[in-house]
């Protein structure tokens, strides 16, 4: 309820814990855009809120599930997806959303990453990519492209970064989209999808930090960032994952849309399918 | 408060009967009679039978195994499941259960009751894949960074590997703590009878769940057994958790009183209980001069050790710890008082238990340790020979 007479209330209240506020998160952040984005989703695609569960790791983007009014756990670093398989297996009926950071999913917890896409898990991951761990500070990420400045690259990146929209599709994701912050339409439309898709659905959304990785980088302003996003985004839905690949620091343009929607069966319909019919009238389905 | 709901198995997991098995099959049917739903767990030598059984058998009575891809994922997907509502396990050896170690705080923290199983083999590091240690015994207790308290008990025998594991599952659920099922390689390839009893005289504990409406639970709130009720994500309750030191609502807190209150209670919830969860067995401990005091694979060689020593007049009583953690001060002591000396054989070399003896007696008594780098099991001669030395 906002204290300020004549002015509506917040659209998205009802799924924050507003009781937590004010969030951890620095100006310009783009965090915090892509949680609104996230709240529209799920009230556009009318899931209850009572079964949709939020899990994430460590990190900025780990404290997410802390600020959503829904079931949330904060887990340990990297480990989101490994407890979210857990909660998915145990109770199907439940919509399980991991929600963290790049250096969360797909550094320290890279293995569970592949793991699941591999196995089709029916969960969705949405992976906000600053390109450093800004929690501690600003350290170098796996995805932090070439030359990026960061606490423990002070000369600049020299090893090559993962280009995940080709990671997620490589290893088996049913959906891989990628948007950046200024993208707010279609991120949420991107949740809606994921949301709605049976399988490991991936969004990478690449998001500012202007208090660390922008400022050490000298690359402006959070708001020069957007103008980045705005002007060097080229929407290719469909492209090869092979060339979405983020390798400098600035490059020329940036390829976001939706690169792969397919049908694949999930783990547990697999699972049901493989051991019905192996088992037979023996099987016990699970979940169904 | 949450009443302890006790109920009996469900007979789809209860293999009731006569077997002939192993350890590691008898603790996968006690997991299973005990209500045990999900396991998530790697391959590890000398552990491994306890999920390929699973697997084997949880398609036909209803739930989920899922191979993971290492021990840390294992270690946190279970408990991913407790907290959708279903009991877990995962199983391991030592190389896993170093890597779980930051998920056994995970579970302390969050109070997800769930059980390790740790079928014991030698280390450090790679070890012995396929011979029997005892040398994880203080990791179990201390293994994760920060204060807490876990429980773990030890069988000796492959009836006990299912009946305890059963129990386990039933201090998890009781109190909300990572129980450790702390078999060894001997225990868990060893190959006895075992008399599963019917579902109906099985007892199994319930989950602890409010019957608070969502508006007047808090998830950390304890009840006067310092324990908080449970709630499971799906129910509305739309509950937060978190690894970070968090207050009754669940929400974090960081600094030094918020610190103080949860790690307090997290230790204080099994020392306060501890009298409830002690579990031993003695046998002519009262006019002793010595008291063996062993666990595991290695109660079970002292018993010979015990029959020579008493054959040759020596007053021998023996004392088998069942629950290992939290350890049974107030008897100990008080057996110390009255004995010449405790004898401790066990598969490792520092004094994992016996160490523990030693701090609790005080000098009251003396303390023999009888170490065994692991690899085998003590031969009873050496555990005679310090009967025999301890008697003088």
């Amino acid at each position: 309820m906002s204290v300020v007479e004549g002015i509506k209330e917040n659209p998205v209240e009802e799924f924050l814990r507003t009781d937590r506020l004010p969030h951890v998160w620095c100006s310009g952040c783009g965090i915090g855009t892509t949680v609104n984005c996230f709240a529209r989703a799920v009230k556009e695609c009318g899931i209850p809120l009572n079964d949709l569960a939020i899990v994430s790791g460590i990190g900025c983007t780990g404290r997410v599930a802390g600020y959503l009014r829904l079931d949330s756990f904060h887990t340990t670093h990297g480990r989101a997806i490994a407890f979210a398989t857990g909660l998915h297996l145990a109770n199907p009926e439940l919509k399980v959303v991991v929600y963290s950071g790049d250096g969360d999913l797909v550094g320290i917890g890279g293995n569970h990453f592949i793991h699941a896409a591999r196995r089709n898990l029916d969960i969705t991951v949405i992976l906000i990519n600053n390109f450093t761990y800004a929690m501690t500070g600003g350290q170098v990420t796996p995805t932090a492209p070439l030359d990026s400045i960061e606490t423990t690259t002070p000369y600049g990146v020299f090893e090559q970064n993962f280009n995940l929209p080709h990671l997620a599709a490589s290893c088996g994701a049913v959906y891989v989209a990628r948007w950046t912050a200024y993208h707010v339409m279609q991120v949420k439309k991107a949740m809606v999808e994921a949301l709605n898709k049976k399988g490991f659905s991936f969004i990478e959304i690449i998001a500012p930090c202007p208090t660390i990785y922008l400022r050490r980088n000298r690359l402006g302003s959070a708001i020069d960032e957007l103008k980045y996003y705005k002007e060097h985004s080229v929407i290719q839905h469909g492209a090869d994952t092979r060339d979405v690949g983020i390798d400098i620091r600035r490059p020329e343009k940036i390829i976001v849309g939706k690169f792969v929607d397919i049908e694949k069966p999930d783990y547990l319909t697999a699972m049901n399918e493989h051991l019905g019919e192996v088992l037979g009238d023996k099987y016990v389905r699970w979940g169904e | 408060m949450a009443e302890i709901k006790y109920t009996t198995a469900d007979p789809k997991g209860v293999l009731t009967g006569i077997h002939y098995m192993d350890g590691n099959h008898a603790a996968c049917e006690g997991a299973l009679a005990a209500g045990c739903r999900f396991a998530a767990g790697y391959p590890i030598t000398p552990s491994t039978e306890v999920v390929e059984r699973f697997s084997a058998r949880i398609p036909l009575v209803g739930g989920v195994f899922i191979q993971m891809e290492d021990e840390i994922a294992s270690s946190i997907c279970l408990q991913g499941a407790v907290w959708a509502g279903l009991k877990a396990m995962t199983v391991t050896s030592g190389p896993g259960i170093s890597l779980m170690q930051e998920h056994i705080g995970l579970a302390a923290c969050l109070e997800t009751p769930c059980v390790f199983v740790n079928v014991q083999r030698g280390g450090p590091s790679t070890g012995l894949p396929t011979l029997p240690g005892q040398a994880d015994m203080q990791q179990c207790r201390w293994g994760s960074h920060g204060d807490y308290e876990v429980i773990a008990l030890s069988p000796s025998t492959v009836q006990e590997s299912f009946d305890f594991i059963i129990d386990a599952f039933n201090l998890a659920e009781i109190y909300r703590v990572p129980v450790f099922f702390m078999m060894d390689e001997c225990v868990g390839h060893m190959t006895e009878k075992l008399v599963i009893p019917e579902a109906d005289k099985i007892k199994v504990v319930e989950r602890r769940y409010t019957s608070k409406p969502p508006e007047e639970y808090l998830p950390f709130k304890p009840d006067p057994d310092l324990v908080p009720e449970m709630v499971k994500a799906g129910d509305g309750y739309r509950f937060h958790v978190t690894g970070l030191t968090h207050d009754e609502r669940g929400y974090p807190v960081i600094n030094a009183q918020a610190q103080k209150e949860m790690v307090y209670r997290l230790v204080e919830k099994v020392e306060k209980n501890a009298p409830k969860i002690w579990r031993y067995e003695e046998d002519e401990v009262e006019d002793a001069d010595v008291v063996v005091l062993s666990y595991g694979i290695s109660a079970r060689v002292a018993l010979k050790a015990i029959e020579m020593a008493r054959e040759k007049g020596i007053r021998v009583g023996r004392m088998r710890l069942i629950v290992v953690w939290p350890f049974p001060e107030p008897r100990v002591k008080e057996i110390a008082s009255k004995v010449k000396a405790i004898v401790v054989p066990e598969l490792n070399i520092r004094g994992q238990v016996a160490r523990e003896v030693e701090r609790i007696v005080e000098g009251t008594c003396r303390v023999v340790r009888v170490p065994h780098a692991g690899g085998t099991v003590h031969d009873p001669q050496e555990i005679l020979d310090a009967i025999m030395e301890a008697a003088k």
